[in-house]
């Protein structure tokens, strides 16, 4: 067993004092604190930290998937508004999940700052004297030598010196002590834990995150209103907003062709042009999942795709009413495809609704496509005529009719109206109109966000890394050589080791000892190990 | 060799190597069987150096070989171990060709879904395992090595087969193999720290029993709890910074492919959720009344985490990290 005076290891877990709270306040709060800070307590809280943030995998959550949470939410009607009074779709931003790792970070300043003070001591002070009787440390040599004492003791100083031990003599006895950086690191790796945390806060403060979709040949320009989404943190400010343009000249995708995994997508590429402000160079870039753009601290990243198929509606006299590419939003992973097109400049105002197919069949399962490559396109169309509602003032979804003031249209026998178009093909509506496909075009969604605290987190996280890698990995350890005049003329020496390290057993140190010993004796005599 | 050609050769040698485990898992099951007890001294070192195949420990003078019928049963039990070592290497290169024949068929790391994640998970554990071998007479853990191998692979050629294909675009990137070969390499190490903890409780509450009054047991060719102790805290320690460093360079991929560094995407918190109960692990070795069985508790349950993550998350919490190409 190790000598209980020889490990004056700073703030190493005393065991919490079960002495009940005096009743002056003063106590009471240091009582408090004390409990606040103590290793057991730091364990509690990280398993607390574990268990709290279990619920969010489990939970749908609005802040990964929306959508998915408003469906649970619809299907537990009953449980839902219960699971939102204790924060269960937004767990990770509930005031339970905060209030554990703030305490737990509490917990850890009221516990590092202490042991920091006392390493800083511990670094500036000699080794601790040694022990009166050697013999009782774990490892421990006897050797003799014929050089007088202090001709052992410098020999011993200069060897340890050399293993960069720091080395102190008193009385006739050495001390030396390595492996400060152990606690170091500790500290380190601790304190950088706090500087991620800061980190995370910064960028959820100062950062932003938008979307916007955007189909080739069209262009957007960095401003809140061109977004579609925008989610700014709370002292993120619209004015800051880096002025850029970005447009898409083209984006391809490649289908993954056969097999199994057939029409898995595996390669997506943007080829973008962007200015950083108005008067600057035009650039061109081509983005990809992995490789976003970077503009002025802020990057745009590839989210999703889908097809914005082009149509011409023209009316009775054969002038244009109505040309665009119109985005429609994919619906499975062969990008069955739903959208609307809304006409205004006729007198009733016209809306189609219904499918885009890039590989189309129609079978028991309704229209839908069988693959997301462009080998079979077909928009397939419902028609309605009436009041669109788009002047009501109201905002209004454009991937949906809104079909209060609209009447579908009737084929010639009496059922509704499907028109099924082919690229550059054309119908001819009951009422007079005509509808062409033009074409097909891609749109991607882009993901636009900026992050201030993203280097400062890479940043302490390594810095926490290299900090647990000197906690684990350095060996912090003691040695004491005593020389004394033995009654023979020959000096005595003693050299002793203890191993300060949990877990590691004097591995090495028992070498390490054995070696000194060697190099400064002549005679070996006997061993405790 | 065409892709197909090499995904089936890919296949034929997993089954190989698992037919030949099985058979240096048995040799190592009656090692432990027909062996002698080691050296019941709590002191026994656990560094003694023993080269694959070498004398273990036991043989080492100071041991008490008591009569020639146990010298004779000694050696014997030995040979299978040296056996089953040797076994061991061959599985481990069979399982390795199979792995890199993946790859090659596929054009790319082989650890795009569940079933390659899961084969090179194996042979990371069984790669750590032989690299301890080298160092130290671990030839105790063997059953208990192989045979969560051998399930892995079992589940994986039974359950998690899938097609050699392409990656996703968002699995493309150095940082998702940076990432996930620290992840693989980590699991390894904790694979092997979780058996030896599990040996520590065993063992544990064996000691518990006064030496007199227990029966004979193959637990007895096990070393001392203290010492199954130590060796597994090595293990997670030496797990734990590779476990952290695999997060960050997550982190660093997830912001490459999705504008965030972390989005509690539930992957991700599962791997958080490890981390943490790892740290819970080194946190208690270093709490009085937390050490020992209460720590390996801890362990066991960080291991559980880690397989959740892994089966339950991969398969049924729907997240950015759908990869698992299951099904
Ligand atoms: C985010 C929370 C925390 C994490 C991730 C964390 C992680 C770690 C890790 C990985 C170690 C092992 C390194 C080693 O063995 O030297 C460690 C050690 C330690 N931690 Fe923490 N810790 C946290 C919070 C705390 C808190 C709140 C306290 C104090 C109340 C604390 C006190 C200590 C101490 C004293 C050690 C050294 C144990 C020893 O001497 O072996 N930690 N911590």
């Amino acid at each position: 067993m190790v000598d209980q005076t020889l490990t004056s290891a700073p703030a190493r877990d005393q065991p919490p004092e079960p002495r009940p709270p005096a009743l002056k306040p003063l106590e009471l709060a240091r009582w408090a604190w004390r409990q606040l800070t103590s290793m057991r307590t730091a364990l509690v809280l990280l398993f607390l930290l574990a268990l709290a943030a279990v619920p969010g995998s489990l939970v749908p959550q609005r802040s990964i998937d929306a959508a998915r949470a408003a469906q649970f939410a619809a299907e537990h009607p009953h449980l839902a508004p219960w699971y939102d009074r204790f924060s269960l779709f937004s767990v990770y931003s509930s005031p339970w999940f905060a209030a554990t790792y703030l305490l737990l970070f509490v917990s850890l300043v009221g516990c590092v700052l202490p042991r920091s003070r006392a390493h800083l001591r511990a670094s500036l002070a000699r080794p601790p004297r040694a022990p009166r009787n050697l013999g009782r440390l774990p490892v421990h040599e006897e050797t003799t030598s014929t050089r007088t004492p202090d001709e052992v003791l410098a020999e011993a100083r200069t060897l340890l010196r050399a293993k960069r031990f720091r080395v102190d003599v008193v009385d006739g006895a050495l001390s030396a002590e390595k492996g400060y950086l152990r606690e170091t690191g500790n500290l380190v790796f601790h304190l950088a834990l706090l500087l991620l945390l800061l980190s995370v806060a910064l960028g959820h403060l100062l950062g932003y995150k938008a979307n916007v979709l955007l189909i080739e040949g069209e262009a957007f320009s960095n401003t809140v209103t061109a977004y579609d989404t925008w989610t700014p943190g709370a002292l993120a400010d619209e004015s800051s907003l880096a002025p850029f343009t970005v447009s898409l000249d083209d984006l391809k995708v490649r289908y993954q062709t056969s097999g199994q995994q057939r029409g898995a997508p595996r390669d997506f590429e943007a080829s973008v042009r962007y200015t950083s402000s108005p008067d600057a160079p035009e650039k061109s870039y081509v983005v990809r999942v992995n490789h976003p753009l970077k503009v002025d601290g802020v990057k745009v990243f590839l989210l999703g795709n889908g097809y914005a198929p082009v149509f011409t509606v023209r009316d009775r006299d054969g002038r244009v009413v109505s040309r665009g590419a119109v985005p429609f939003l994919p619906r499975d992973g062969n990008d069955t495809s739903v959208g609307v097109i809304k006409v205004t400049g006729t007198t009733p105002q016209i809306g189609f609704d219904g499918f885009f197919l890039p590989t189309a069949v129609i079978d028991r399962a309704g229209p839908h496509s069988i693959y997301p490559g462009l080998k079979l396109p077909r928009a397939l169309l419902s028609v309605y005529t009436g009041d669109l509602g788009v002047d009501s003032g109201t905002p209004q979804s454009v991937y949906s009719l809104d079909k209060k003031g609209l009447t579908q249209v009737l084929g010639e026998d009496g059922r509704k109206l499907v028109v099924g178009l082919a690229p550059h093909t054309s119908v001819t509506l009951p009422t007079g109109e005509t509808i062409t496909m033009d074409g097909v075009r891609r749109w991607t969604s882009l993901s636009i966000a900026r992050d201030p605290g993203a280097g400062p987190a890479l940043g302490s996280a390594l810095l926490a890394l290299a900090g647990l890698m000197m906690s684990l990995f350095v060996r912090r350890r003691r040695v004491w050589v005593r020389a004394a005049a033995g009654d023979d003329g020959r000096t005595l020496v003693e050299v002793a080791g203890l191993a300060r390290t949990e877990a590691e057993g004097g591995e090495g140190l028992t070498d390490e000892v054995r070696e000194l010993a060697e190099q400064i004796g002549t005679m070996r005599i006997g061993t405790t190990s | 060799m065409t892709s197909e050609a090499l995904a089936h050769l890919s296949n034929n040698l997993l089954y190989s190597a698992m037919a030949v485990y099985a058979v240096a898992m048995y040799c190592y099951a009656a090692e432990l069987a027909f062996g002698t007890p080691r050296r019941r001294s709590a002191e026994l070192p656990d560094r003694e150096l023993v080269a694959v195949g070498a004398s273990p420990a036991y043989d080492v003078p100071g041991s008490t070989v008591a009569t020639d019928e146990d010298a004779t049963r000694q050696s014997k039990a030995s040979r299978l171990g040296r056996v089953a070592v040797s076994l061991t290497v061959l599985a481990f290169a069979l399982h390795a060709s199979s792995v890199l024949t993946r790859g090659l068929s596929a054009g790319r790391p082989p650890w795009g879904n569940m079933f390659e994640f899961s084969t090179t998970g194996a042979l990371a554990v069984t790669g750590v395992f032989l690299v301890l071998l080298t160092r130290k007479d671990v030839r105790y853990l063997g059953v208990f090595v192989i045979l969560p191998v051998l399930l892995t692979l079992g589940l994986a050629v039974a359950v998690l087969y899938t097609e050699s294909a392409q990656l996703v675009p968002a699995l493309k990137s150095v940082w998702l193999l940076i990432h996930v070969t620290a992840a693989i390499i980590a699991s390894g190490i904790f694979t092997i720290g979780f058996c030896q903890s599990v040996c520590y409780l065993v063992q544990e509450r064996r000691e518990r029993v006064p030496a007199a009054e227990r029966g004979p047991s193959f637990m007895d060719r096990l070393p001392p709890a203290a010492v199954l102790d130590r060796s597994a805290y090595k293990m997670h320690a030496f797990a734990y910074p590779i476990w952290t460093f695999a997060v960050i360079a997550g982190a660093i991929w997830a912001e490459n492919a999705w504008g965030r560094y972390w989005g509690w995407d539930p992957k991700e918190t599962w791997a958080f959720i490890t981390w943490l109960v790892y740290t819970c692990y080194l946190h208690a070795r270093a709490t009085a009344g937390w050490k020992g069985r209460r720590a390996a508790y801890l362990a066991g349950l960080g291991y559980a985490t880690f397989l959740f993550n892994y089966l339950v998350v991969n398969i049924w919490l729907v997240g950015f990290h759908s990869y698992a190409g299951v099904g």
